[in-house]
């Protein structure tokens, strides 16, 4: 793990040194390396596919404006990752104002096809009620449904991959409330996952229910 | 009805297993539509227009930092394929060329006031670069030899890197490659065929056939017998010669030897 970040802040810094010397050089190389993880990020905090594409756009061409303002050394300087990070949830939670807040559909247009891992880790799940595919989209269903608070560092931390020390930059909360939101937010999850479980077992069929778990 | 095993009675487990769940939920592949957008929003994207030029049509696609691809003839279907390979990126039709563009390459190509039109040589490595800037200094009507670049960057020996090179310029007519002939001045080969080069060349005012005789007969350089110097037959200095002051050579070796100097503007070889 640490291997891995010692890679991307090395990337990161050699992207941010391109970006000070040749802005416009430069700057399809860093939608090369950040697009397919806001876009992730993104389509978690919106949970449909139209809406993630748009903050991932949106927070690409925001974060060339604010690069063109910059001067050099701050462009050097800049850590990238949390930079980018903090941009699109700006624009995600600037669009949810005025939006009703999305309940996450089960619908299986609003979920990546993604590709189908052998199930290793998960291990045997003897009910073919509740097959890998179907947890996937449950839980997705589920991590839209926690609240902003436990939602975005739950997001961070587990579906992202980034350090608390990290996050807690991006959201500009100490590292202790962080911790505290990703378990709390875990502990939601887990819960509802259960829940969820006992009533699909219960009454197949009536999953669109299951998925509207709500925390009050 | 037994419950999955990450469901199991331990919370801390449990958890353990939504995490692991969850970290399924990160692998999203951001749909190929966000690059492009993205540039196109930024004005850095490729467009590329139809231009109609001395040499027939051209298409030319440009972007924020300038011209980055030229391509003669053929249809646009083919040209945005021919991008694409390329260099890896999005292409879109422009309605019609940018005014100050269509201005700038207009007079490019009709060879008429001072050039001005950046071009995009991110895709090129850094020799290449050495090569396409010299042959963009080797003035209309006039032709060079490969050797010579090869000389005039520093590399000596790297002829035929340099044809390799030129066959790779992205932004053929602008920057001149068909410019460069080879060593014992015949025309030679061409992205687009060697009748295509004469073609261009006839076009810029260069007397194709004068270039072939002379390579037939084995004369590389003409000298002045009044200024006792001696040049490419090209270049403009040569071309001042009045045939009853004008001395052929095969050879610098040969000019140097008979007492002739390298004119400073074509640089035939080395001053010595």
């Amino acid at each position: 793990m640490g291997q891995v970040f010692r890679r991307i802040a090395a990337r990161d810094e050699i992207l941010a040194a391109g970006l000070a010397a040749d802005l416009n050089g430069s700057f399809e190389r860093l939608v090369l390396a950040y697009q397919d993880r806001l876009y992730g990020f993104a389509l978690r905090l919106a949970g449909n596919r139209q809406d993630a594409e748009d903050i991932t756009q949106d927070a690409f061409v925001r974060a060339y404006h604010a690069l063109q303002a910059y001067p050099a050394a701050r462009r050097r300087a800049l850590a990238v990752r949390p930079w980018l990070y903090r941009i699109a949830l700006n624009l995600s939670r600037n669009r949810r104002r005025g939006k009703r807040p999305p309940i996450a559909s089960l619908d299986p247009e609003g979920e990546g096809a993604g590709p189908d891992v052998p199930d290793v880790d998960v291990g045997r799940l003897p009910e073919p009620a509740f097959d890998r595919a179907e947890l996937r989209r449950a839980l997705a269903a589920l991590v839209g449904a926690l609240p902003p608070r436990y939602r975005v560092p739950v997001i961070l931390r587990h579906v992202q991959g980034i350090a608390y020390r990290e996050i807690a930059s991006i959201l500009g909360l100490p590292i202790g409330t962080v911790k505290g939101n990703v378990h709390r937010g875990l502990r939601l999850l887990e819960e509802d996952l259960a829940r969820q479980h006992d009533i699909t077992s219960g009454r197949r069929g009536d999953r669109a229910q299951a998925g509207r778990v709500m925390h009050r | 009805m037994t419950r999955p095993e990450f469901l199991g009675r331990d919370s801390r487990a449990r958890q353990g297993g939504v995490a692991r769940l969850l970290r399924d939920l990160g692998d999203a592949r951001a749909p190929g539509t966000i690059f492009p957008a993205v540039l196109e929003r930024l004005g850095l994207g490729d467009a590329y227009g139809r231009l109609d030029t001395p040499i027939g049509p051209v298409f030319v696609a440009y972007n924020a930092h300038g011209v980055s691809a030229v391509r003669p003839g053929g249809s646009a279907k083919e040209f945005e394929a021919a991008f694409r390979t390329r260099f890896g990126r999005p292409i879109r039709r422009a309605g019609g060329l940018p005014a100050a563009l269509a201005g700038r390459l207009g007079r490019a190509f009709r060879g008429t006031g001072r050039p001005s039109v950046h071009f995009d040589l991110r895709s090129v490595s850094e020799f290449e670069r050495a090569v396409l800037r010299k042959a963009l200094s080797i003035p209309r009507g006039e032709v060079r030899p490969y050797g010579w670049i090869a000389r005039e960057i520093g590399r000596p020996a790297a002829a035929r890197a340099v044809g390799t090179a030129l066959a790779r310029n992205p932004i053929p007519l602008l920057i001149p490659c068909h410019r460069v002939v080879r060593n014992d001045g015949r025309v030679g080969g061409y992205l687009f065929g060697p009748e295509f080069k004469r073609r261009v060349l006839a076009d810029e005012g260069v007397d194709v056939e004068a270039l072939e005789a002379r390579a037939h007969a084995g004369t590389q350089y003409y000298g002045s017998d009044t200024t006792r110097i001696y040049c490419f037959p090209t270049c403009r200095n040569a071309r001042r010669i009045s045939p009853a002051h004008r001395v052929s050579f095969r050879s610098a070796a040969e000019a140097r030897g008979a007492g002739y100097r390298p004119c400073a503007v074509c640089r035939p070889s080395l001053a010595s």
